[in-house]
């Protein structure tokens, strides 16, 4: 139990309830997340695989069911509470890496300190360099966002959803819009991170050659876990 | 990165320099809003000043005369009048009854500057073959050149009354061939006449002062128009100008004499000031409402092509209190920065009107004043202005859901 990171209980999740268009998209949902573990979230598309992640990132909130993060049942905590929560335990990685173009990849680091602290500090900073190295992309850490390739921008957005050291990574589609090459690569940083740091990832991915280098499988069939 | 900002205040301005030209555009637009503004306030307030300086300086801000003099009915015995209907009589030139007493009780009235008797009536110069109407004033120069400055009129000559001096209007001169050192005869309705010499002539800017205007001893005008010792007029200057109405009835009150203050007797000035306040309150008004639509429209579309950034900012953590902060810092500095570019503007043109727009003479139209309360003022407003415009559009940052939001 102490090692457990995220739980859910018959997690259901519908939309436009009580109208003709009431349409549910996630039918009873149990999964269990352990430390450590890195788990591929698999499916067709339109399955709820992205639904179930907004859930678990605490950005959207399940019609039914409860949710655990770090033992901590999430269904009673106001906005502002999962606000903090979020920001404490679960790192993004979007598809599209969201970098913001506005703030150079080192500031695109530094944000989850930033607006934690309020005030940015030689410390945030230091922080943002050794995950920035860590990265492999030291060199460009001046670089505009969207001056960088999209492998790059893709390492930028790993980098800086470990920025607070979370418990729990959260990775839609990571992948999805690089290269084989450029993909593993990614895919294999992030392996290296859960390995060394103990972060539990969870990936949602269409690449099966990716998704069977992971620790379990979890696919996900209309709503509902099927393996 | 600044060490020293918050991270709202690093997101809002750099939100702004990243959206460059759009951030360049509003700016402009309300920088030309507050130039207006700065522009207007201030013409208006030199153009009013330089009014009131110019009424103030040649005219007494209270004058006291005569009551006006009544014809009672005549009666025969208790309620019972031989005639009613009575007929207004003609206004002789009287003396202000026990004037010296009422000066002296002028002088120690609170609020008071200045006071000083005159004798007013109308006259014929005459020289030579030529003869015009004139307005006299017989004046004691000591205490009267501290309420109206003569000295500052006087284009020739010099402003010194002795019994047999006279000052007279530049037009005058000209009408009668006369300059200083020339005789004139004063003629009064009685018939007595006075040879008066030219000692100096004045312009007071008015075509038609200036051909009636003279003055002369005070001693003079009175042997000249027959009260002996009387004054018609007890003129007086005031601390506060504004204050010369209230002071002027509470005088009439307590006096038998008339107090017109200078706010009655020039009403349609003071009409005029106030139509001016109030379009220019209405102008400025309406171009803060513009400035206002103009910052929240940017915005809005602002928080449209940051969604994403809103939603990221959001999955990172940041509360919505965060995300409203960004934007009205950003309504804010918009506000801000526009108001600087808009007072140096305003401050600019004024400048530039005030040294190519002349009056005829070549003097000054307006005086340039240029009071810092005006900027800090207009620069606290137009950044309130922006906070308060960029309400609704960071409310509706700070509602995004966060899910949407990243979507897009």
């Amino acid at each position: 139990m102490a090692d457990e990171v995220l739980r859910l209980e018959k997690v259901r999740k519908a939309y436009n309830i009580g109208m003709p268009s009431h349409t549910e998209v996630l039918h009873g949902i149990d999964l269990k997340l352990e430390r450590g573990q890195f788990l591929a979230l698999t499916g067709p598309s339109g399955s709820g695989k992205s639904t179930l992640l907004n859930i678990i990132g605490l950005l959207d909130q399940p019609t039914s069911g409860r949710l655990f993060i770090k033992g901590q049942d999430t269904s009673a905590l106001g906005d502002a509470a999962i606000t903090l929560l979020r920001g404490h335990t679960i790192g993004f990685v979007f598809q599209d890496h969201h970098l913001i173009s506005a703030f150079t990849a080192l500031e695109n680091v530094m944000m989850p300190l930033l607006v934690d602290r309020g005030f940015p500090n030689a410390q945030i900073e230091s922080r943002a360099n050794d995950l920035m190295a860590q990265v492999g992309l030291e060199n460009v850490a001046g670089n505009r966002a969207t001056n960088m390739s999209g492998g790059q921008q893709q390492r930028v957005a790993i980098a800086r959803s470990l920025a607070m050291n979370p418990d729990l990574v959260l990775a839609d589609e990571p992948t999805g819009n690089l290269d084989t090459k450029s993909a593993d690569s990614v895919f294999e940083l992030m392996r290296e991170v859960n390995r060394e740091s103990g972060t539990s990832f969870l990936m949602v991915t269409h690449n099966l050659d990716l998704a069977k280098r992971c620790d379990r499988i979890i696919e996900v069939v209309d709503g509902k876990i099927a393996s | 990165m600044n060490f020293w900002l918050p991270f709202e205040w690093i997101a809002a301005v750099r939100f702004l320099r990243e959206g460059r030209m759009q951030t360049l555009f509003i700016i402009s637009g309300i920088a030309i809003g507050v130039g207006v503004i700065v522009f207007m306030s201030a013409l208006l307030t030199g153009l009013e000043a330089n009014f009131i300086k110019r009424v103030l300086t040649s005219q007494a801000q209270i004058e006291l005369i005569p009551p006006d003099q009544i014809a009672r009915p005549l009666r025969n015995g208790p309620g019972v009048f031989e005639n009613a209907i009575v007929q207004r009589p003609s206004q002789r030139v009287i003396s202000i009854d026990q004037w010296p007493k009422i000066r002296d009780r002028m002088f120690a009235t609170p609020g008071v500057t200045g006071v000083s008797p005159t004798m007013a009536g109308s006259a014929l110069a005459v020289r030579g073959a030529a003869s015009r109407s004139i307005s006299l004033s017989g004046i004691e120069p000591g205490t009267y050149f501290k309420i109206i400055r003569i000295p500052d009129y006087i284009v020739a000559g010099q402003a010194r009354l002795t019994n047999d001096d006279i000052i007279i209007g530049i037009e005058l001169a000209k009408d009668l061939g006369a300059t200083v050192g020339d005789k004139l005869n004063i003629q009064a309705a009685s018939g007595t006449v006075m040879a008066l010499t030219v000692t100096g002539l004045i312009d007071l800017g008015s075509k038609g002062a200036n051909q009636r205007t003279t003055y002369v001893a005070l001693r003079t005008a009175q042997s000249l128009l027959g009260i002996v010792g009387g004054v018609t007029t007890i003129e007086m200057t005031v601390q506060n100008i504004y204050d010369a109405e209230t002071l002027a009835e509470q005088i009439q009150a307590s006096n038998y004499v008339e107090a017109d203050s200078w706010i009655a007797t020039n009403a349609q000035f003071f009409t005029a000031v106030r139509a001016q306040e109030t379009s220019n309150t209405m102008i400025r008004l309406f171009v803060a409402l513009s400035v206002a639509f103009g910052i929240a429209a940017v915005l809005v579309v602002s928080v449209i092509q940051r969604s994403k950034d809103i939603g990221i900012l959001r999955s990172m953590g940041a509360s919505r209190g965060q995300v409203l902060r960004i934007f009205l810092l950003q309504g804010g500095l918009l506000g801000f920065a526009g108001a600087l570019v808009g007072s140096a503007l305003g401050m600019v043109g004024l400048v530039y009107w005030h040294s190519a727009i002349r009056q005829a003479d070549g003097t000054e139209l307006f005086p340039l004043i240029l009071e810092p309360a005006l900027f800090v003022i207009t620069i606290i407003l137009a950044t309130f202005t922006g906070l308060l415009a960029a309400t609704a559009p960071a409310v509706r940052a700070a509602r995004l859901n966060p899910v949407e939001a990243i979507r897009g």
